[in-house]
């Protein structure tokens, strides 16, 4: 237990605050996620062929490639790409992108391709009555959009949002191989000098599961005070 | 493009590696699946509890860690390096092999019990009237109805086994992952390279899809 001790002697303050960072990165790819998934969704749902095309180029691409290979894509990438722009504005030296910013940006891209996907099945589960109702009672369509069809959107993807929620934790673990020191960065740490890998990784498996837990029990909260009315 | 055209020969050289790794992972993954789907159907509450504890600590904690802690973990207690056990996990090909199964087979097992409880009782119970034993009345007759309810569920989780591959670079295995990073880091080509062997993955997960959806029309009534 003296591995685990608060402050200089021990792991422990070390591990929590790389707890908060794995909340910190999942939560913030969650809200890259959803931003995506709100625009693509639309593209989905949209007339237009070409539109259609993008949505779904969108979701295949980055539901079919494994993730380790995204956030490759975007660690060895990013700096790059900054680098490149800065270079028209004159500017010629080195620039480094925070990795929290790439791993959030990289899983927040994946997890948002999920999300594209839930959005859609939801929106499509809303009876067409409600759509045809609300043009009758003469509501605008922005208005309609946010009291009528997003509330009754967000009760019925709730079950599926919470999966998305699982897959983006556990993806976050992925992110440790750019350097960003979230749980699995914090045990690699760990592991090497003490030399006991085995108890580290271990109790990393602890914390992951403690967090989709208590996950778990929230959105149920959620779900419980979402379906009151039915 | 020099580039994509130059990487190609050596990315597709590594899929080989990404392919067996996943076939033999869900071919051993099946077996681990069934099995706990078969002891989470069954009255003792011991069985029962294995089965679920199982399932949910290799659901709820992230591939990597588990790879980790078989891979860096395991080896360091003194008995396992002195055991039998030493062989396969000493390799970190086996090693990637075993927490691939073991993680796959956690998911399958959940995806096969839900299709065996979903079988309709009185398909068993005509079963029984027409006087099938119980071997009968499971491989004649639940079996088959369970794989087709299974196949999409399946389906899915195969195309995820086939990305849950790529973590196999993380243990020092060349996969297509592993040699699209090495081409990255030695190029700084970040974009080529993730064109190249992401075709590659979808290509991959193209053909389990429509593999699927054709077991799917065969098999269905």
């Amino acid at each position: 237990m003296g591995l685990l001790a608060y402050g200089d002697t021990g792991w422990g303050d070390e591990l929590f605050f790389a707890t908060l960072m794995t909340i910190a990165v999942a939560a913030a790819a969650m809200f890259i996620g959803f931003f995506l998934a709100a625009i693509f969704a639309s593209f989905k749902l949209s007339k237009s062929k070409t539109l259609n095309l993008i949505g779904s180029f969108y979701t295949t691409v980055f539901r079919g490639v494994p993730e380790l290979l995204v956030i490759y894509l975007f660690f060895f990438g990013s700096s790059g790409a900054v680098m490149y722009v800065a270079r028209i504005f004159g500017y010629d030296g080195y620039i480094e992108v925070n990795a929290f910013l790439t791993g959030a940006l990289s899983i927040g891209i994946i997890s948002g391709a999920y999300s594209t996907e839930v959005f859609r099945g939801a929106i499509q589960s809303i009876n067409k009555g409600q759509f045809e109702a609300s043009q009758v009672l003469g509501f605008k369509k922005k208005i309609y959009y946010y009291k009528i069809i997003i509330p009754q959107m967000l009760r019925l993807a709730l079950p599926n949002i919470s999966n998305v929620w699982q897959i983006t934790l556990k993806d976050t673990s992925l992110i440790s191989v750019t350097g960003l020191v979230e749980i699995m960065r914090m045990s690699y740490i760990a592991a090497g000098s003490t030399r006991d890998p085995l108890f580290f990784y271990s109790f990393a498996a602890v914390l992951y599961l403690f967090l989709t837990f208590l996950s778990l029990k929230l959105f149920n909260k959620l779900e419980q005070h979402y379906s009151k009315g039915y | 493009m020099d580039l994509m055209i130059e990487s190609l020969p050596r990315l597709l050289n590594a899929t080989k590696l990404t392919i067996e790794l996943t076939l033999l992972s869900l071919f051993f993954g099946i077996f681990v699946g069934v099995f706990f789907a078969i002891l989470r159907t069954s009255k003792n509450r011991v069985f029962y509890f294995i089965s679920y504890y199982y399932s949910y600590i290799f659901r709820g904690t992230p591939l990597l860690v588990q790879i980790f802690i078989i891979y860096f973990g395991l080896g360091q207690v003194e008995w396992i390096r002195e055991s039998f056990l030493w062989i396969v996990l000493k390799e970190p090909y086996s090693c990637a092999i075993l927490a691939f199964t073991l993680n796959t087979g956690a998911y399958s097992s959940e995806i096969f019990r839900s299709a065996f409880e979903t079988i309709n009782k009185g398909v068993v119970e005509a079963a029984k009237g027409l006087g099938l034993n119980r071997s009968h009345t499971f491989f004649k007759i639940k079996l088959p109805i369970a794989i087709r309810q299974s196949l999409p569920a399946y389906g899915n989780e195969m195309i995820l086994m086939l990305k849950g591959t790529s973590l196999a670079s993380t243990v020092t295995l060349l996969d297509l992952t592993g040699v699209a990073k090495h081409i990255i880091s030695t190029t700084f080509r970040p974009v080529e390279v993730f064109i190249v062997a992401g075709s590659i993955y979808l290509i991959m997960t193209f053909i389990i899809h429509n593999f699927i959806k054709f077991l799917e029309k065969k098999y269905s009534y």
